[in-house]
């Protein structure tokens, strides 16, 4: 009798047991494709979870530079090296003007995984959502963004709205706005009859 | 209503006869008119881009013409109101001259706003009932009723007396003097809408002082009896009309009053501006004393400002003032300075500096002075024509002919010389050659 | 708009109208060649107030432009008559720590506006001005063009019309051609314009400009969207100005007008301000905000403010 008892409870642990494996093989699996890489797009699912009470803001694809993401196309093969240092091999082109005496690469890139961001905090964020990082410093600024103050919508004012990164405006490397030419200055009211025998009004 | 016809007839009758200067003077104000007409459709044409007006400077010459000649308008009742308030004979009688004088210039007036209309085949938006006059919001609109009104009375009471002259009948006081009476507050109002219409336009700080309507009424004394005097001189001089001195003289002295006010209203507003020195001021120092280097205006304001002190100074003193040549010359003074103080100095420094400071340095272009000179030709030929009819008619020259139903008229010449009125005077005591008769069956 | 108690106030109008129209028509037959194109012309001629038509009228008035339009430009042109949307009132805010005055709202302005190109209108003026001395126009430079903004210790400060809640302009206009609508916007009546320019005098803004000529504008670069109080190709000596573009505004969804759109600095925000969770709402309750000449009382709608 006792022993009845002792295997069918022993069938049962197992069965849950194997469940529990399969159930955790399917969701690890979800996260990497067949080599073995993480997969960001996934992971994002669950890190939105905790984004702003559940609340993302739709913004178009980070702005990479040409052919570099994923960065892990070339990172995951890498020995990660914490050590703090100037780059001279690769990225050298960045020059970092952001607050660059307090900080290196490695205060905002993953370590362990170089397709995301990481917060103070220790959170991994995607490239995504790093107005959350930015935010870190710039809390007054992230605010205003949120509202539609800082930076621009685009859209409809009274229906869906497209925001933009940080970075789609910002290099986050070097943040501060780079001049522009301004267009023509209007023709003075002196010229405006001969406009048109103008070919190129240069005003000062 | 035949009565009327034949009344009319006889107008057309007197108006084509005169003499050699009368035929040159009406060929010359045609021929104007005509290059006014042509200026004109070219505009009507390509738009106003033909003018020098723009964004900056939105109005220009044709705005500042109308206002220094609503102020020629109003100041029909400066005579009117001695004549048939006070009972004041000598000028009772030429007090006509100058409600003819208003009927023209009030013409000029509605001539240069429609020049100035980027729309004038829209002006029928502007009739109450058939478009729609924003009335009593627009100060525009309140404009063109007060200024129609005006016209309307002053036609009036002039075709009625002069009809009445002409079929030698007595005016009806009854009906004559209400209407004469009710010209004054109309005289008043047609300037002091024109005042408010620039007063109340708080973003042109130039324009925005309380001060502005008593100016503007205290220069239209100056400039339309100015004007008056001038027309008195011509008409004494060269037709049969008599003018007394002792008339001429009243409204000289009317003139010095009203120019102290100008003047002192004029100084109150440059004290005003200068000391408490605001922002406000830059329109007042591109009028003076121009402002970042520009300073179109700046030599006509002082010309202006040194005609009305001389002519002040010359009306003031008796003894120049009883001097006929100072006298004409202190008018002329008036007019051209009040012309250059009332209409571009009063116009272009509310638009410079502009609502966001820009300076454009408005002059009128070639095109817009020939346009305005057009309608200043009109409106001369209207008078001309307005003095050839009620003259004669005044004078007992042309009058209904004894059967009651034809015109008689015995001032063919109307323009002459003193030295050929003489001779036309004893030519017309040998008698009929220059008396003529108009018929029914013409 | 065109609601019917308005209408029926003005059925004596009408009527005096026709007698106009025939003996205006008897005249104008002798003056005008009768071509095909006269029968539209005397339909503009007698074309009633915006606010007068009822809805068979604007819908004739509405083909008509679109027909004429159309034929001009080479290309499919809609003009629309969208009416406010309830319960918005439109408010601008414009960043003027952010605005570097490049200018790119100007031309968005004009190539979504229609606006002549020649002689040139802009509904947007930017001054350079010094930081130095702040908002003083006296200092202001409107013809600025150096190689690259912002300039060393300069600010750029964007004019536009403010849509005044009490607007000067409305108030002097001889034959109500321009209004406020219930959503705020200013707008003129380009048919019924006569171009007396009065209410360019009365504008503390310079935000209204007159076509003094036939403005020119590019088949290729006209914008087909257009509305018949905003961006409709203009005729020759009528007064326009911006209308927060309310082709596009007044739309369910709307867009955001073209000046917002453009800005590369995020400087202009634009919302309705009757919407507490609206940017416009936020930034005038948490920025420092002015309006411009507050004095004059004219109440803008359009708020300068600092958002840094």
């Amino acid at each position: 009798m006792k022993i009845y008892v002792w295997r069918c409870l022993s069938l049962a642990i197992g069965l849950v047991a194997f469940g529990a494996v399969v159930v955790y093989a399917a969701e690890v699996e979800k996260y990497f494709d067949r080599h073995g890489t993480l997969i960001v797009q996934e992971k994002v699912e669950k890190y939105k979870r905790r984004a702003d009470e559940g609340t993302t803001y739709p913004v178009p694809p980070p702005p990479f530079s040409e052919d570099i993401f994923p960065c892990s196309d070339c990172h995951a093969d890498m020995e990660p090296n914490p050590q703090r240092r100037e780059l001279v091999d690769m990225h050298e082109d960045i020059v970092l003007n952001h607050a660059e005496g307090q900080r290196w690469c490695l205060d905002c890139h993953n370590l362990d995984d170089r397709d995301t961001l990481r917060l103070i905090s220790g959170e991994v964020i995607p490239f995504t959502e790093s107005y959350r990082l930015c935010g870190q410093c710039h809390g007054d600024k992230l605010r205003d963004w949120k509202v539609g103050v800082h930076g621009k919508r685009t859209g409809f004012w009274n229906g869906e709205k497209q925001y933009l990164l940080c970075a789609h405006c910002h290099n986050p490397h070097s943040p501060s706005f780079k001049p522009l030419q301004p267009m023509p200055a209007p023709v003075r009211p002196e010229n405006l009859d001969r406009q048109g025998s103008q070919a190129a009004p240069t005003h000062n | 209503m035949k009565n009327i016809w034949n009344f009319y007839k006889g107008t057309i009758a007197v108006t084509v006869r005169g003499s050699a200067a009368y035929y040159c003077w009406v060929a010359f104000l045609l021929a104007l008119m005509v290059i006014g007409v042509i200026t004109y459709i070219v505009q009507l044409n390509d738009g106003l881009i033909i003018t020098n007006m723009r964004d900056q400077v939105s109005w220009g010459f044709y705005i500042s013409n109308f206002t220094f000649l609503v102020g020629v308008a109003a100041a029909a009742v400066l005579l009117v109101i001695p004549a048939y308030v006070y009972h004041w004979k000598p000028i009772k009688e030429i007090a006509l001259l100058g409600e003819l004088l208003a009927i023209s210039a009030i013409i000029m007036c509605l001539l240069f706003v429609t020049a100035d209309l980027g729309r004038p085949d829209r002006f029928w938006h502007l009739i109450p009932f058939v478009g729609i006059l924003n009335f009593p919001q627009s100060l525009l609109a309140w404009d063109v009723m007060v200024l129609n009104l005006y016209l309307t009375l002053n036609l009036v009471i002039a075709v009625y007396y002069l009809y009445n002259l002409y079929y030698k009948r007595v005016p009806n006081k009854n009906f004559m003097t209400p209407l004469l009476l009710l010209s004054i507050p109309a005289a008043i109002s047609i300037h002091t809408v024109t005042a408010f219409l620039y007063n109340g336009l708080a973003a042109r700080p130039f324009w925005n002082a309380s001060i502005l309507a008593p100016r503007f009424l205290a220069s239209a004394f100056c400039s339309g009896p100015a004007f008056m005097i001038l027309i008195f001189f011509l008409v004494r001089k060269y037709t049969r009309f008599k003018i007394t001195d002792e008339a001429i003289q009243k409204i000289a002295e009317l003139i010095a009053y009203a120019m102290f006010i100008n003047l002192f209203l004029l100084g109150a507003e440059i004290f005003k501006e200068y000391y408490s020195d605001t922002v406000h001021l830059a329109p007042m120092q591109y009028l003076l004393q121009g402002l970042h280097g520009h300073n179109a205006l700046v030599p006509w304001i002082w010309t202006a400002m040194i005609f009305n002190v001389t002519a002040f100074m010359i009306f003031l003193i008796p003894d120049t003032r009883r001097n006929n040549t100072a006298l004409v010359f202190g008018c002329v003074l008036i007019f051209v300075g009040v012309y250059i103080e009332k209409g571009m100095g009063l116009v272009i420094p509310g638009f410079v500096p502009d609502v966001l400071h820009e300076i454009y340095e408005y002059v009128p272009s070639g095109m817009e002075m020939m346009i305005a000179i057009g309608i200043w030709a009109t409106g001369l030929f209207v008078f001309t024509m307005l003095l050839r009819v009620a003259i004669p008619i005044m004078n007992g020259d042309f009058h209904v002919a004894e059967d009651g139903v034809g015109f008689q008229i015995s001032d063919n010449l109307f323009f002459l010389r003193k030295s050929d009125r003489e001779k036309d005077i004893n030519g017309s005591d040998e008698n009929a050659t220059a008396t003529s008769e108009g018929s029914d069956s013409a | 708009m065109c609601n019917e108690s308005s209408h029926d106030k003005h059925a004596f109008r009408k009527s005096r109208r026709k007698v106009l129209k025939g003996l205006a028509a008897g005249i104008g037959a002798l003056a005008l060649p009768a071509t095909n194109a006269s029968a539209s012309v005397w339909e503009a001629f007698f074309q009633k107030n915006f606010r007068e038509l009822n809805k068979t009228e604007l819908n004739q008035v509405l083909a008509r432009l679109e027909g004429e339009y159309s034929k001009e430009y080479g290309k499919q042109v809609t003009v629309k008559a969208t009416l406010p949307i309830e319960g918005v009132k439109y408010g601008y805010g414009l960043d003027l720590s952010r605005c570097i005055g490049c200018r790119r709202c100007v031309y968005g302005c004009v190539e979504e506006n229609n606006q002549s190109r020649e002689p040139e209108i802009q509904w947007i003026r930017v001054m350079q001005l010094d930081k130095e001395k702040g908002v003083d126009l006296s200092h202001a430079e409107h013809y600025y063009n150096p190689p690259e903004v912002p300039q060393e210790g300069k600010f750029y400060m964007p004019v536009q019309c403010q849509q005044c809640e009490n607007p000067p302009c409305t108030k002097v206009c001889p034959v109500q051609a321009t209004w406020k609508e219930n959503d705020g916007i200013v707008v003129v009546d380009y048919n019924w314009c006569i171009g007396c320019r009065y209410c360019m005098a009365a504008c503390p803004y310079s935000a209204r400009h007159f076509n003094w000529a036939k403005g020119k504008l590019p088949k290729e670069e006209m914008n087909p969207d257009t509305h018949y109080l905003g961006n409709r190709p203009r005729p020759v000596g009528v007064v326009e100005k911006c209308t927060f573009c309310i082709q596009r505004t007044r739309e369910q969804p709307g867009r955001y007008p073209a000046c917002a759109e453009v800005c590369p600095v995020g400087a202009r925000k634009f919302g309705n301000m009757l919407d507490p969770k609206s940017e416009i709402r936020y930034l005038i309750e948490n920025k420092r905000v002015f309006i411009f000449k507050e004095d004059l009382n004219t109440q803008p709608k359009f708020f300068y403010f600092y958002a840094t």
